[in-house]
């Protein structure tokens, strides 16, 4: 039989291919021979036949007829079938295989052969794609190897190592002792890979993080031995000594710092010397300016080292690199919950980047600003967002929309920009917003009493405008069945009213009806709506007769619903009237509405939770008060020691119950334009956990026309680490106190 | 570092190097998904972008797409040094090397990758001291015939 064809005349051959049979064709062919080849277990050319098995997997075809024989080759003498055993073991084989296990004993016989890269073909094979049965059989040779004073295995050991804790967690004790000196070595490979062991090492135990903490000192002189060094050629990158080694070691401090005082200080001074000194013209000394910000956010370092960390991203947002630019929001977005003014002062460069050309950092820059709305900016900050959703991709405009309900939700300044800010968001994404918004736009706009004319005749007129995009059309619906009497009485006070007739009203709800833009559930909206009408508005007739025809409509739902609309005028017209009456007020209830896709950065966002809080019930006479988990604070209204009795004062006490001290602490409140208000200082600013003491503080409200006292109130405070606000309306103040 | 994918822009594949066990299903499913998403990128992007749970890392080098998949914890901007100091490993093996050098030698850049990354971390961060590793590996191969330092298959 003539000699197999080499590989790279394969290669040749295939790559003339003209279409994808022909190539086909060719493999098949080839194939055929190699399988023919392996049959005769010719040892000379196994090599050869192996290594086009793997060219032609890569193009896509089956290999798997070549494993054992990638075994074979690993069990040779000859160095040569090695090299090619090894890569296809590592590309062909995988711990799903059984044929897997029978590798173990070649490469337990390699690791402990007379040449160094035979040893290293099997410590990387190991290291790659070994099984957890693979691990557990060769453990102790790995950790062997990891004490060999040949640094050329010692690193690989010590990544083989890695890669056995990761796969076998129980087997990370054994590797402790070889551990001992790893960082004394000189040579960077080990160093490094023995770093990225240790890390490792740390990650996963906190026993092994308490044993290793002693290492800072020798890991920061080693960190200022790089940075001291001069030019070194050998591991020299832009004029930066070994930034991959730099870079590890910055991770590693970071393990070992996070919630360590000791730790973090002794790294302080490191951290601020990185910070300050590496060149920053290059990609590679960003990357470790990149590091080191993580590690100083990460770790218990001093306010002045963060304030360096946060100004450092701010100058990378201006950084004309992309990558720069994109990695300050990434980090940013991390630290947003922990250091929020900080970032705040970065506001404005951060919503420039949501004009950016770039995608990522577009959807960067969003998630970020979203972080950033708070009650001083949201009007500037709306208006950005909104634009940015005029603007910006389909792929953004879902996650965008529910952002702005949210922010709008928590921060809006008055009822009317809430609903202009709804109505704006679904006149533009209005095909993009999530089902789920319609039944929470439903209950706001139920519960906004006041602006029920100006709500409904701007989704009427915007219904005017354009009916395809759904959750506008569902929420119109509803409204113009709930509020259509105002509609067309005229009484609008927030803009000019509109003059429309009951007739036209009809005309465009029956038009969605009938529609092909209107999915099933719009018809059923307005379907709803058209019969609510009917003890809102005086055409009964014509009402009756649409709900008539759709009694016998294919769809399904619909048909039920006219039927039985049809029964409530034939035999419960008696009932109907209260049946159709106005919605009452909704209870808000405990789960939010839009899933939470903007904050992307893990914390879960316990403000909205707590300002979905409804203040307490009014309690007898002169206390008054505002309770939450814990927190509760009292009003106790003294009102007769007072001279001018058009002067109410007002001390509150706020305690707490919960475990943890409330701290920067500050009430704020409000009161109606009537009123007056003073604020007097506070007694402390640290509400003590467990009810070990009180804040008070005393208010004085003036009330010369001697109104109802309302008084809206803000708290600030950092609790558990994380600030919080919370907002409530107190109305139940007794007749007293303003009488 | 999940995995590291070599292709042209062609979406032809000219390596694939997995640190973690797949089955050739999700490995080629994998494939798919990042080749199409790194090809439409216009020419003046941003190199990172997020894909599932990950961090795809990617630079153009001539025809080649070089492209890694991060886990969160990742550092992108050294990963874009790693991805050059592999082309610069490449570079110095094949000497000016371009996509054929690849192609037809595709189990040399294997075997320097080994040299440069194991289990998805860096093992050595010397340019000389991989080279050196690979030029005595080269010479250990039992050479068969016409070429002396290059084995043939």
């Amino acid at each position: 039989m003539p000699a197999p064809i080499r590989l790279r005349e394969l290669i040749r051959t295939i790559r003339t291919a003209r279409t994808q049979a022909e190539e086909r064709e060719m493999i098949q062919k080839e194939c055929a021979a190699i399988r023919s080849s392996f049959r005769e277990e010719d040892n000379t050319y196994r090599c050869r036949n192996v290594a086009k098995l793997l060219y032609m997997h890569m193009l896509g075809y089956p290999a798997h007829f070549g494993q054992l024989e990638c075994l074979k080759l690993i069990a040779s003498q000859k160095f040569t079938d090695k090299r090619i055993g090894y890569l296809g073991a590592m590309l062909l084989l995988d711990e799903r295989q059984d044929v897997h296990l029978l590798m173990t004993n070649c490469i337990k016989n390699d690791l402990n052969h007379s040449t160094q890269y035979v040893q290293g073909l099997a410590l990387c094979t190991l290291g790659c794609m070994g099984s957890s049965e693979m691990c557990r059989d060769l453990a102790g040779e790995v950790e062997k190897l990891l004490k060999t004073s040949n640094s050329y295995l010692r690193k690989k050991a010590a990544l083989c190592a890695v890669h056995v804790i990761r796969k076998v967690p129980e087997l990370m004790e054994m590797f402790l002792p070889a551990t001992k000196n790893l960082l004394s070595e000189k040579n960077h490979g080990v160093l490094h890979t023995s770093v990225v062991l240790l890390t490792e090492m740390c990650e996963r135990s906190p026993d092994m993080l308490s044993h290793f903490r002693k290492l800072v000192p020798q890991l920061v002189r080693i960190l200022k031995n790089l940075i001291m060094s001069g030019y070194s050629p050998e591991h020299d990158v832009s004029g930066i000594s070994d930034p991959f080694l730099q870079v590890r070691i910055l991770r590693l401090l970071r393990i070992l710092g996070k919630g360590d005082d000791d730790s973090s200080e002794a790294m302080n001074d490191i951290l601020a010397q990185v910070a300050t000194n590496t060149e920053t013209s290059k990609n590679v000394g960003n990357a470790i300016l990149y590091e080191t910000v993580l590690t100083i956010m990460d770790i218990k370092s001093e306010s002045g080292l963060r304030v360096l960390a946060i100004n450092i991203l701010g100058r990378f947002l201006l950084n004309n690199d992309k990558n720069i630019r994109y990695v300050a929001l990434t980090s940013l977005l991390k630290t947003v919950q922990t250091d929020h003014n900080a970032v705040q002062r970065h506001r404005s460069t951060i919503v420039d980047c949501l004009k950016d050309l770039d995608v990522s950092i577009k959807r960067r820059a969003m998630e970020l600003s979203f972080a950033l709305v708070n009650g001083n900016n949201i009007r500037g900050m709306m208006k950005e967002l909104l634009y940015f959703l005029d603007s910006c991709d389909p792929d953004f405009k879902a996650d965008c929309a529910s952002g702005i309900f949210l922010a709008a939700e928590k921060y809006a300044p008055s009822k009317r920009w809430h609903i202009d800010t709804i109505m704006r968001v679904l006149t533009t994404a209005g095909s993009y917003v999530r089902d789920d918004s319609v039944p929470n736009l439903i209950q706001l706009i139920t519960n906004s009493v006041e602006m029920h004319a100006y709500t409904v005749q701007r989704l009427y007129k915007a219904l005017l405008d354009d009916i395809s995009q759904q959750p506008l059309v569902q929420v119109a619906s509803w409204c113009i069945g709930e509020y259509g009497d105002l509609l067309v009485s005229g009484q609008c006070e927030e803009e000019e009213p509109i003059q429309v007739s009951e007739d036209e009203v009809l005309d465009v709800l029956e038009g969605l009806l009938v529609s092909n833009l209107s999915t099933p559930v719009t018809r059923g909206y307005s379907l709803t709506a058209i019969m609510k009408l009917s003890t809102r508005f005086s055409s009964l007739n014509r009402i009756k007769k649409v709900v008539s025809i759709y009694g016998s409509s294919i769809d399904v739902e619909l048909q039920q619903r006219a039927v039985e609309y049809n029964a409530l005028f034939k035999k419960y017209d008696h009932m109907r009237p209260a049946l159709l009456e106005r919605m009452p007020i909704m209870e808000k209830t405990a789960t939010n509405g839009p899933s939470e896709t903007v904050q992307t950065n893990g914390e879960t966002d316990s403000t909205i939770l707590d300002t979905k809080h409804l203040p307490s019930i009014s309690q007898p006479a002169s206390q008054v008060g505002f309770l939450k988990h814990g927190f509760s604070i009292q009003t106790c209204a003294h009102f007769r020691s007072n001279p001018n009795p058009n002067i109410a004062v007002i001390t509150i006490h706020a305690t707490n119950s919960t475990e943890a001290d409330m701290t920067e602490f500050v009430f704020q409140a409000a009161v109606p334009k009537t009123f007056q208000l003073q604020l007097l200082s506070p007694s402390s600013n640290v509400v003590p956990a467990f009810n070990q003491g009180s804040v008070t503080q005393v208010i004085r409200v003036l009330n010369p026309q001697k109104q109802q006292l309302r008084m809206r109130i803000k708290l600030t405070y950092t609790h558990k680490g994380s600030p919080v606000q919370d907002l409530a309306e107190v109305n139940n103040f007794p007749p007293q106190s303003w009488q | 570092m999940r995995f590291l994918l070599l292709f042209s822009r062609q979406g032809k594949l000219r390596l694939q190097k997995w640190f973690t066990a797949l089955s050739d299903r999700d490995k080629k499913k994998i494939i798919r998904d990042v080749m199409q998403m790194v090809l439409v990128r216009p020419p003046k992007s941003c190199n990172f972008l997020q894909w599932r749970d990950l961090k795809i890392v990617y630079r153009r080098y001539a025809s080649l797409y070089f492209c890694c998949g991060l886990e969160q914890g990742d550092n992108e901007l050294i990963t874009l040094e790693l991805l050059h100091r592999y082309v610069e490993l490449l570079d110095q093996y094949f000497g000016n090397v371009c996509e054929l050098d690849i192609i037809f030698n595709f189990e040399k850049a294997y075997f320097i990758l080994d040299e440069f990354i194991i289990g998805g971390e860096v093992q050595e961060t010397s340019k000389a001291s991989v080279a050196k590793s690979m030029e005595e590996a080269d010479s250990l191969q039992e050479t068969m015939e016409e070429y002396l330092n290059k084995p043939t298959y």
